[in-house]
């Protein structure tokens, strides 16, 4: 049973910290602020779950496998905040998303 | 009222037994008993007992919902890591606005927020019968298009 849990849980926290790396190299590459929160978005949402539960399943009391599992709902809330939050402001501001040359870019100033 | 009363004592032992940790201790057991009969003492006092303060009736459509929630995301999180591995060459960005058909404002902004949470798209701006969203790709707006999140997410704040 324990060697199921910690299979699972390496998977979890494997593939948590492929998102996150994942995630960083898009924060650098993605051309403009608009892409660079979604590339962010990564590690916000499926990288927090799957290193979350990862950690739940390697949690030895049910206080401490609860706490994780709140602070993954608590940010479930305050993560999407923050980014309508920013992209808000930024196209309050005027910032219009990046065009590829190849796209057309109608809505390009 | 009797009702939130009750659920709202539950909700308050579970959440102070599961923080603490500290189920058998012979002095923080019984303040943690006390500070839970204060707040339930207080809170009708203040008005603040009610449909919308009560989490319990929440459960059954979360338990829907979440789970077709997760599902998106886990699909979206996989659309933007390919989109990233691929370059800025493969994305098309733009600023969409797609109409909302919620009847209640909890079930917009559920919908706002979910639409946030999937990676690819981020709401911008939220009216009364429409959203303001960017999104990644030309893919991505047709996939909101389709309507099944805003249809879910109108059934989700109409249960609530």
């Amino acid at each position: 049973m324990t060697i199921v849990l910690d299979i699972l849980s390496w998977i979890l926290l494997a593939g948590g910290s492929a998102l996150l790396l994942i995630g960083g190299i898009g924060l650098m590459r993605m051309p403009d602020f608009y892409s660079r929160i979604q590339a962010a978005g990564l590690t916000d949402t499926l990288c927090s779950i799957m290193i979350l539960l990862g950690l739940t399943l390697q949690a030895d009391s049910i206080p401490l496998a609860a706490k994780l599992l709140f602070t993954l709902l608590f940010l479930m809330f305050t993560g999407p905040t923050a980014a309508h939050a920013m992209a808000k402001n930024a196209h309050h501001d005027g910032l219009e998303p990046w065009q590829s040359d190849a796209g057309g870019g109608s809505s390009k100033r | 009222m009797s009702r939130y009363v009750v659920s709202m004592t539950l909700v308050l032992v579970v959440l102070w037994l599961l923080f603490s940790g500290m189920w058998t201790h012979p002095v923080i057991l019984p303040l943690g008993a006390a500070s839970v009969a204060l707040t339930v003492y207080l809170s009708p006092r203040l008005g603040l007992l009610d449909r919308d303060s009560d989490p319990v009736h929440m459960i059954g459509p979360a338990l829907k919902y979440w789970p077709w929630l997760l599902w998106q995301i886990v699909r979206a999180n996989l659309e933007v890591a390919r989109r990233i591995i691929a370059g800025p060459g493969s994305i098309s960005p733009r600023i969409a606005r797609i109409d909302t058909p919620h009847t209640s404002d909890i079930g917009r902004s559920i919908y706002a927020n979910s639409i946030t949470l999937t990676p690819g798209t981020v709401t911008i701006q939220v009216r009364d019968d429409h959203i303001e969203y960017y999104a990644l790709t030309g893919e991505l707006v047709e996939e909101l298009e389709a309507g099944e999140m805003a249809q879910r997410s109108r059934q989700f704040g109409d249960a609530l």
